[in-house]
């Protein structure tokens, strides 16, 4: 099952690619649905840093990953390169995940 | 990730200052195919699956997106569907692209695979076709060769780590979207208020969905922020006779 997964996102990505390099531009290019296509990936973000950062199973939980995730957000305000932003996140949950223990 | 712009001041670019931007795109984003790797393998993706992603897939949010919700015990098509939300940002790279490039039919479906947030970046930055084609190239190549060289260390790497929670690396998957969501924000925009709106309304209702749906559906419900948020301003507007600002609201993305 985790492979049909993979299957369908390949395909599904190559797809909506492979779209937008071959429909005229008149078709998508509407404000409203430019609009739409903007906002659906801040959301879809926005949701997913929520979920895997307070989520575990089916409650909400704050734990070291919110620590890592605020590492994160302070990385992003000093305008560290991408790789550092991840590799705070990263060593700031292990950190308060040893001491914490 | 769409890194700062290169400068378009200039009306034809030479060769050479093409290629060292899109090299130094594509190698520093290339490299961090390493943390998609490790994350990948430690949601509980053998090497072959994280590594077909990769080269298969080759879109990194919607990459982190599919593993995160498989290894939190998502349903595999719920989870594929989140993955392919991140995707639709793609369509619209390779509408501006499309226009730029002016490739041939038959050349489209090799672009297709590589019209993704760097690429796109890159080639929209140049001032002329033919440095456009040449940035798109270079990115392109370079990105696809190093991510799945780094995709591969990582995942062999991180079987090497044992459990991967202890070196905190859940939260790489959280910390990757934080990085791609801050350029499409900010906040301090007063013209961009939705996209803040956008975000905190997804954040509410993913949350609120939780306890009650099943893994990698709340992503699916918070996504319907966006046409909310839409409704909600042209419905003010609409009250308030605010035209110009409708106008404005739909006309920029």
């Amino acid at each position: 099952m985790v492979w049909a997964a993979i299957a369908v996102t390949a395909f599904g990505c190559y797809a909506m690619k492979l779209l937008g390099l071959s429909v005229p531009a008149a078709v998508l290019e509407r404000p409203l649905v430019r609009r739409v296509a903007a906002l659906v990936p801040i959301a879809a973000l926005a949701a997913l840093i929520a979920l895997q950062t307070f989520a575990d199973g089916h409650t909400l939980a704050l734990d070291a990953r919110a620590a890592g995730l605020a590492a994160a957000v302070v990385a992003l305000l000093l305008r560290a390169p991408f790789l550092v932003v991840v590799a705070a996140a990263v060593v700031v949950t292990a950190a308060v995940r040893a001491l914490t223990g | 990730m769409i890194p700062t712009p290169v400068e378009t001041d200039h009306p034809a670019r030479p060769r050479g200052a093409v290629i060292r931007d899109a090299l130094g795109v594509g190698v520093t984003v290339g490299l961090s195919g390493f943390a998609f790797g490790v994350t990948s393998t430690g949601s509980g993706m053998t090497i072959a699956q994280t590594c077909a992603l990769s080269l298969l897939v080759f879109t990194g949010a919607s990459q982190f997106a599919l593993v995160g919700a498989l290894g939190a015990g998502g349903a595999p098509l719920a989870a594929a569907a989140g993955a392919l939300l991140l995707g639709v940002r793609n369509t619209f790279y390779g509408l501006r692209l499309s226009q730029l490039l002016g490739l041939p039919g038959a050349a489209r479906p090799f672009a297709a695979h590589w019209v993704i947030d760097e690429t796109s970046a890159v080639a929209l930055a140049q001032p002329d076709r033919r440095s456009a084609r040449l940035g798109f190239t270079v990115t392109g190549a370079s990105l696809y060769a190093g991510w799945n060289l780094t995709t591969l260390l990582g995942a062999l790497g991180a079987s090497a780590l044992g459990d991967p929670a202890a070196w905190g690396l859940d939260a790489a998957g959280p910390a990757v979207f934080l990085a791609l969501l801050a350029p499409m924000i900010r906040p301090g925009d007063v013209r961009r208020r939705q996209e803040p709106a956008v975000a905190a309304l997804a954040v509410l209702a993913a949350l609120a969905c939780v306890p009650f749906l099943p893994q990698g559906v709340p992503v699916l419900v918070a996504v319907l922020a966006a046409p909310a948020v839409l409704a909600l301003s042209r419905l003010r507007h609409l009250t308030t006779g605010g035209r110009a600002a409708r106008r404005r609201d739909e006309g920029e993305i």
